[in-house]
Order: structure tokens, then C-alpha cells, then sequence
């Protein structure tokens, strides 16, 4: 699983060590690390964004560890919605109801859609929007697309999708 | 020095072109120890023979002048009654039936001469009839110029790429369409309003449907399909949609995205797509104008892109005067 943890380090020298090297110990594999050290929060302390991917049955253990170092662990989130894709809608979507199409790709459990930009140019012309759908894995996001384009067919609404040999082999 | 004798079929923007090459490149042939002479030439009108070589100046002079290269009136049929080796095969593509074309390479093929073609409609209707044709009779039939003009797309695959095994083909293999998104989306102009653009500038029929409803694109997918992947494809099998009602605000927020939209042609998995994608503007696919691109998924050599002017009368007749030299260098006689 890949989690995003924040941090809060004491402003004294060596305390980014300190709460970094319990997840290598634990095998976690650190993704980004931001440490702005001229942010501090209220009690004084610094935040420190730490990703990494961990096997889940060790969260428990390296959050045990972080704290006995005196490192306090202010938030752990699990990143659960890893693949993204962005599509392109055109046609009549505010009555085609819209709302009713994001319910249906949330109530999935696997996949929402997190953004969405919506232009209308006047009443009586279609309207564009450009929707983000992000999903646990690739599968699910294809099946998040099948969705899609079930109401797009449906609705008469034209999507356009991204091109698919986009990292393959490029 | 080697002589090889071909008739023109179909002498507008195309045939011209093939014959203007012919002639600014006399020179560069020769010293290759190339020889080419054009023994017949004719259109819609009527036809020019001559068994010592046409004079191609004239010729050109005398469409330009006269509308036609019709010389007398001689009613004679070039391909089966001249003798030569290459017929270069370039009247207009009718999708419905593939005539005249079908008819002209069928005779071609069946009189012993190589075809060179740039006519879309015989070979997205009856591809593996005429590459079996050609085959049994010891004949080379080149198509390069049907698909992406300049763009080398066939040569790149079966000789380049020779041992590779293709995976996927992504292109955009319209160059009216391309016009047509780019300017929207450069100058945030709607669709009708940049289609009467394109049809000024003569980058867009008067009946732009064949182009924009994704017609044109879809017959070349299928002729890549049936020579890259022996598909056997028709028409029927391509999915397509095209562009006619993709709004500017829709490229707004895909250019705000770092996108641009693209009528891409895909044969992947054995399925044939023509439709808008979006496009990373970074992305080798992502070319403007009146562009055409193809990126070619191997597996030994990844991806290959190639990009170019997908028409024009001499850009078109760059890959029949290859297709000509193929053959030249080739064949044995």
C-alpha cells in the first residue's frame, strides 16, 4: 500500500534522520519527502509530508517505532486511488445530469471522479467538460471508462479519451 | 543504363505531380543508371501515346492549357494495349466501388505490369484479391502514397522495421481534420467557422464529410490494417467518429490540462478506432497544421514516430517515384 504520513520534528539537528530511518528499517520505500523547515506548525514543531509504499500488517509497528524516537506522527492516510485518466465531455451534460453520472462512478467504491471543469457558452449550445476519474488500479479504471461511456452513449454525449500507448514502450 | 517504361492513369493534381517529379529528377536518375520513360498518359478525357516517351513538358502544358492530355483522339487501352512495365495508377478514390482504379490495376496485374497507386478505394475494398494477384502473377504492387502522402509509413514497417513485430499503430492520417482542430484551438474558433476557412484555402472539400465524420481516415486505417497486420478489414470493421462536434471550449480545457485534442486513428488488438483522443501536448503525436504522424509500436525497436506533409501533389508523388524505384531496383528484368 502506498501511505502518506505527516510528521512533526523538533526544530533541533538530526530529527529528519530520526524519522526517516524507522521506515527503512521497517522495508518501506520512501516515494517524496517535503520538508519545509521555515513552516512551523503552532506547538513549534516542524511538518514533514512523507510518501512511501509499506507492506500494510508493518504500518502499526513503524508508527510504534516513530513515536518512541519522539517523532509525533500527526496524520497517516492511505493512497488507495493510484491510476488516473482525464476525459473530454461534449454535448447537453447539465440536463443530462451530470450528478446522477458522478454518483454512479463514486458508488463504484473503487473509483471517483475528483475534478471536473464544466464551459457553457449560452443556453441553447452544447456545453464541455473535463472530467478526472481516478481508480485503485488500471483495471478498475477501465471499468470506471465503461461506465462513462455507457452514459455517454446513452445520453448522446460525446467523450473524448486519451490515446492509450502513451507510456508503453515511449 | 536500364529503361523502364510506365503510363500515368489519371493525370490531375497526383498524375501531374508524378510527372513533374519524373522530369526535375531526369538528371538524378540517369546517374543512377535509370531510365524512366512515360509510354501513356490519360484522364477523364482522353489519352496521349507514345512509343519513343512521352514529351512530359508538353504534356503539362496541354492539361494546363486544354484541360485534358488528350492527344487526337486516339481511344486506346493504355494498360493492356501499350506495352510497358509500370502502370502508376491514380484516379480519384471512389470508396463505394473502387472504380475506375479496381478495374485499372485488375488489368494491370493481369497483363504482367507492376501497379503503383495512390487510389485509396480498390485497396480498402479488395487489398488481399489484388496482393494475391500481384503475387501469382510475379508482380509488385506498392501503395505507398495511399496513406499519409509523404509519410513513408509502409516502406518504415516492412523494410526498416523488417523482423519487428508491429504491436500497435497510432496516427493522425488527416490533414483536414488536423487543420481544423489546430485552428480552433490556436484561435478559440467554432468548428463552422474554421471548416469555411479550411474550404477557402483549399484544405477542405466543398463536401467536407468524407474528411470530418472520419471517412478518409478510417479507409486508411483499414489499408494499414490489411498490410501491416493481414487483417482482412473492410470499412465496417473501423469504429468511427469524427470532429464535427468538438466545441473550442472543449480544446480550451484540454489545453489548460496540457492536452490537445486529435482525430487519432488506432489499430491495436487486432480493433480499428477512429476517433478524438486527447493528446499530451508534449507527446510525439501532438503535431499541428496539416500534419500527418504515425507512431508504429514494435517490439524490438519501441516506438517509432514519423511525421510529414500527408498530401499535395508533389509530396504525394515523393512516395510513387519511391514506389517506382523499388520496383526498379527489385525487379529483375
Amino acid at each position: 500500500m502506498i501511505v502518506s504520513m505527516t510528521l512533526e520534528l523538533k526544530d533541533i539537528p538530526g530529527q529528519l534522520v530520526l524519522a526517516l530511518s524507522p521506515i527503512s528499517e521497517f522495508h518501506g520505500n520512501i516515494m517524496s519527502v517535503i520538508h519545509q523547515h521555515d513552516e512551523k506548525t503552532p506547538r513549534g514543531t516542524i511538518p514533514v509530508q512523507i510518501r512511501f509504499e509499506i507492506e500494510p500488517r508493518i504500518l502499526n509497528g513503524l508508527i510504534e517505532q516513530l513515536e518512541k524516537s519522539g517523532v509525533k506522527v500527526a496524520r497517516v492516510g492511505e493512497e488507495r486511488l493510484r491510476s488516473t485518466v482525464s476525459v473530454i465531455l461534449i454535448g447537453h451534460i447539465v440536463h443530462s445530469d451530470m450528478g446522477d453520472t458522478i454518483d454512479k462512478i463514486d458508488s463504484t467504491g473503487f473509483a471517483e471522479v475528483v475534478d471536473m471543469s464544466l464551459s457553457m457558452p449560452a443556453i441553447d449550445k452544447t456545453s464541455s467538460a473535463y472530467l478526472v476519474i481516478n481508480a485503485v488500479g488500471e483495471k478498475e479504471l477501465g471499468m470506471a471508462l465503461d461506465i462513462m461511456r455507457d452514459v455517454a452513449n446513452k445520453k448522446d454525449i460525446l467523450m473524448i479519451e486519451p490515446i492509450h500507448m502513451n507510456s508503453v514502450g515511449a | 543504363m536500364r529503361t523502364f517504361r510506365i503510363s500515368i492513369i489519371g493525370f490531375g493534381a497526383v498524375g501531374q505531380g508524378v510527372a513533374r517529379s519524373i522530369l526535375s529528377k531526369k538528371e538524378y536518375l540517369n546517374k543512377q543508371g535509370i531510365d524512366l520513360q512515360v509510354m501513356g498518359i490519360s484522364d477523364s478525357k482522353g489519352c496521349e501515346i507514345n512509343e519513343n516517351g512521352i514529351d512530359i513538358e508538353a504534356a503539362l502544358l496541354r492539361k494546363k492549357q486544354k484541360g485534358s492530355v488528350a492527344f487526337g483522339d486516339a481511344k486506346i487501352d493504355i494498360i493492356r494495349d501499350v506495352e510497358h512495365d509500370i502502370v502508376v495508377e491514380v484516379t480519384p478514390t471512389n470508396i463505394n466501388n473502387g472504380e475506375p482504379g479496381l478495374g485499372n490495376m485488375r488489368a494491370a496485374l493481369g497483363s504482367g505490369k507492376h501497379v503503383v497507386t495512390s487510389n485509396k478505394g480498390p485497396l480498402a475494398l479488395y487489398f488481399s484479391e489484388l496482393k494475391e494477384l500481384a503475387e501469382d502473377n510475379g508482380l509488385f504492387f506498392r501503395y505507398e502514397a495511399t496513406v499519409g502522402g509523404a509519410v513513408p509509413i509502409f516502406n518504415l514497417v516492412h523494410e526498416a522495421l523488417a523482423g519487428n513485430t508491429v504491436l500497435g499503430i497510432e496516427g493522425i492520417l488527416n490533414g483536414t481534420c488536423n487543420y481544423i482542430l489546430t485552428r480552433m484551438s490556436d484561435e478559440r474558433m467554432p468548428y463552422d467557422l474554421v471548416l469555411k476557412e479550411a474550404q477557402e484555402l483549399g484544405f477542405a472539400e466543398t463536401d467536407p464529410t468524407y474528411d470530418v465524420e472520419g471517412i478518409d481516415s478510417a479507409i486508411k486505417l483499414v489499408i494499414i490494417a490489411n498490410s501491416v497486420f493481414s487483417q482482412a478489414a473492410t470499412y465496417k470493421d473501423v469504429d468511427v467518429t469524427g470532429i464535427n462536434k468538438i466545441t473550442p471550449e472543449a480544446l480550451e480545457l484540454a489545453n489548460k490540462n496540457d492536452y490537445v485534442v486529435k482525430l487519432v486513428c488506432e489499430a491495436r488488438d487486432g480493433k480499428l478506432k477512429v476517433a478524438p483522443r486527447l493528446v499530451p501536448k508534449r507527446h510525439p503525436l501532438a503535431v499541428g497544421g496539416t500534419l500527418n504522424v504515425a507512431s508504429i509500436l514494435t517490439d524490438l525497436a519501441g516506438r517509432i514516430t514519423i511525421s510529414g506533409k500527408g498530401a499535395g501533389s508533389i509530396e504525394t508523388a515523393s512516395s510513387i517515384l519511391s514506389d517506382i524505384l523499388y520496383i526498379v531496383r527489385n525487379s529483375k528484368s
